[in-house]
């Protein structure tokens, strides 16, 4: 087996190293795919379809797909962005984001998505489902009405901090991040140094007194699109 | 030729977007050499007096007469704007949408820590306007043709619209223009 598949994305030839997934051979040749389950340092979970690109024409998700040679990969057409664009309408509406009082504004990757593929107003009809907040715990709150499914708490609590605390319960629209207790998150090992609480991408999982710690203009997203910190790297 | 008309609306909002429009400091010197202001809160003129070229809209719906305001709007204006969360999202006032609205009542009227009521009875006269179920977003509402998100936007993301619809031009907001929050 050759060391490096060659493949092409957005019409560039790249070089990738066998078994490694789209997304992340991308991201090495300075390409952006947008992502929102997708964590460093963790197996890819294949779940919110945001880094959906076309492979060979055909829609797959960038982050569970692996390079293969001679595969012809489109990262940014215009139907990309507005299918990204309609995942992004479904999540803010299925959700209570209310990004106003929020205090991981500014600093949230569903919000930072949001900015960059323009969306002013999900086109479907908000849910403002009844969702409740755990505040139980000393230093950490989880509040579910900002929640997005992504695991990355389940995941980075059971593959990187070796907790298993959160698990996924019920289905469909009922489905939610549950606690490994019966009581709440007080009752759990969770700690306010886990790595779970800042693998969050949104303000579900949180550290208590340390909202709006960052004065607005000074935030992650509040002058650069997320990913351009990754694009600027095929600039250089 | 007459200038275009602007007119403006608060429905379910703070008065924070109407605010912001304020905050264009002098270039609302401008703006009133670009436009003449129809129904608004701005210069208290309370029914249309004719067409508008551009509607502001703050604030969601809450009760009926917010929607009979919309609808109004509607049928008004050439180009209708939410501005702000709560008219595209609904916002703060949309956070009872999950609590039946009895209890909300209860809450307001009865219970609430700081309710000195008395008699014990929620006001019910028909001058008042009946609330929604839930409070609903403009374009849950009519059809809205653009969107403002922000609370509020902010004042260079209203003038910027307003400048590019009042010169024909289309609305390219650069990133920083828009923002929730």
């Amino acid at each position: 087996m050759s060391e490096t598949v060659t493949l092409t994305i957005d019409g560039a030839e790249i070089q990738a190293k066998p078994g490694q997934m789209i997304l992340v051979a991308a991201e090495e040749a300075g390409i952006y795919i947008p992502r929102l389950c997708h964590y460093k340092g963790l197996k890819p979970h294949g779940s919110c379809r945001l880094c959906t690109v076309t492979v060979n024409g055909k829609p797959m998700a960038s982050c569970t797909q692996p390079v293969a040679p001679g595969m012809v990969v489109e990262t940014k057409t215009e139907a990309l962005n507005q299918f990204r664009r309609q995942i992004l309408e479904m999540l803010f509406a299925e959700g209570n984001h209310y990004c106003m009082f929020c205090e991981k504004s500014g600093n949230c990757e569903l919000q930072a998505q949001g900015y960059r593929y323009g969306m002013t107003a999900p086109r479907y009809p908000f849910q403002y489902p009844m969702r409740d907040i755990d505040a139980s715990h000393p230093d950490i709150f989880l509040d579910h009405n900002r929640c997005i499914l992504c695991a990355r708490c389940v995941r980075t609590s059971k593959d990187l901090d070796g907790k298993n605390v959160f698990q996924f319960v019920n289905r469909g629209k009922h489905k939610r991040v549950a606690v490994d207790s019966r009581a709440r998150l007080a009752g759990t090992n969770a700690n306010v140094t886990d790595q779970a609480l800042g693998a969050c991408p949104v303000g579900a999982l949180m550290k208590k007194r340390v909202g709006y710690a960052v004065p607005v203009g000074q935030r992650l997203y509040d002058h650069k699109p997320i990913g351009s910190e990754i694009e600027a790297k095929a600039s250089r | 030729m007459a200038k275009p008309k602007v007119a403006t609306a608060s429905l379910a909002g703070c008065f924070g977007c109407h605010m912001t429009v304020l905050d264009i400091d002098d270039r609302i010197l401008k703006l009133i050499e670009l436009v003449d202001f129809d129904k608004s809160p701005i210069d208290d003129i309370k029914h249309f007096t004719g067409r508008c070229a551009v509607g502001l809209i703050e604030g969601g719906c809450c009760n009926e007469e917010n929607v009979h305001t919309l609808q109004d709007f509607r049928k008004h204006c050439d180009v209708l704007i939410s501005v702000g969360d709560c008219a595209t999202m609904g916002g703060i006032p949309a956070m009872r949408n999950g609590i039946p609205l009895e209890e909300c009542y209860a809450e307001a009227y009865l219970v609430g820590p700081s309710v000195h009521n008395p008699s014990g009875r929620i006001p019910n006269d028909p001058e008042l306007p009946l609330l929604l179920d839930k409070v609903y977003p403009c374009q849950e509402v009519v059809k809205m043709d653009y969107h403002i998100p922000g609370c509020p936007p902010s004042a260079d993301t209203i003038w910027e619209t307003l400048v590019a619809l009042l010169s024909n031009k289309t609305v390219d907001l650069p990133y920083e223009l828009i923002k929730y929050d």
